[in-house]
């Protein structure tokens, strides 16, 4: 399944769900300020059940530096 | 001394807030932020590297128990991308307070007021507290306030660009109109001009490149600490009035 993930496009064979797309990408879920999918916020109780599909936006934000 | 800075019911023990930007690591960004004496630093929201991934987090050196975080929309120039911005940083539960931000221009990163009032409509409606970084405008802090603001912060001079306080009179007109805490957001390059922003009145003034930017932003950060308390403790003193001519300070009975 391909998928865009923070603006890289990215194929996925294991990911299914949030929670598992995070897993795949080596990032601990609880260290992650916010995931959204196609624009919507995905809440974090949500990881785990979130489907994901083709074609679906994914943007994983953390806080950086910044004034 | 009790001379807390209160926002919505938030207590903050230090009337100087500063930005985590610019610095060369995490761990300077740590002595700069223990060396200020702050309680409150702002943070931006950016995508994470999926492919050159730190183990290392900001929030690894800034513990959110301690330090009260407050997120920003820097580098948004819609009102939409600013909302997204928002919404998201809220979402990490860390907090629900948002510096915000809607520039208008590149070169001079001044902030589109018209989004800005728009955005803190919005924002306020849906239980943020909100801090929209302005002009030093006190008709739009006005609006602002009236929109729903949570504090207004105004810019001493542009962003980075250490100029200082360019408009006092601006500031003043503002504290005087605004019922709400003013922070001076911008423009501070040196201790004095933290001085001036508080000996004006204001209830806090943020900085970021002024520290960051400094030779050394360790003791940079204790300087400005020094200054924020300097200036507050001025402005409740109550300064004497200017006046052109000279008054005695020695009595002139007894002289000889």
């Amino acid at each position: 399944m391909r998928i865009k993930v923070n603006g890289e496009s990215f194929e996925t064979t294991r990911a299914g769900t949030i929670f598992e797309l995070l897993h795949e990408l080596k990032i601990e879920s609880a260290r992650v300020a916010a995931v959204e999918v196609n624009l919507s916020i995905i809440k974090r109780a949500g990881f785990s059940t979130f489907k994901l599909k083709e074609g679906d936006e994914i943007e994983i934000v953390n806080f950086v530096g910044g004034g | 001394m009790d001379d807390k800075l209160v926002i919505r019911g938030i207590e903050f023990k230090s009337r100087l807030w500063v930005g985590t930007g610019k610095y060369k690591d995490f761990e300077e960004t740590k002595r700069v932020i223990e060396a200020s004496g702050t309680d409150v630093v702002t943070v931006a929201v950016r995508r994470v590297n999926i492919i050159d991934r730190k183990s290392e987090n900001l929030l690894d050196y800034i513990d959110p128990k301690i330090y009260k975080i407050l997120p920003n929309t820097a580098g948004c120039y819609t009102v939409e991308d600013a909302l997204r911005y928002a919404r998201l940083a809220r979402e990490s539960g860390v907090s629900d307070l948002i510096k915000l931000e809607v520039i208008g221009d590149e070169k001079t990163l001044f902030p589109d007021t018209c989004g800005l009032l728009k955005a803190t409509e919005i924002l306020a409606k849906e239980g943020f507290i909100v801090l929209p970084y302005t002009n030093d405008d006190p008709i739009m802090a006005k609006r602002l306030a009236d929109a729903g603001a949570a504090a207004v912060m105004p810019l001493g001079a542009p962003i980075g660009s250490g100029l200082g306080i360019r408009n006092p009179y601006n500031i003043k007109i503002i504290l005087e109109t605004v019922n709400l805490p003013i922070i001076v957001d911008a423009g501070v390059g040196t201790a004095s001009d933290a001085s001036i922003a508080m000996e004006l009145g204001c209830d806090a003034v943020l900085i970021n490149t002024g520290i960051a930017g400094a030779k050394d932003p360790v003791a940079m950060a204790e300087a400005m600490k020094h200054a924020v308390l300097a200036g507050r403790l001025a402005y409740k003193a109550g300064r004497i009035p200017k006046k052109l001519y000279a008054t005695a300070s020695s009595p002139l009975e007894g002289m000889l």
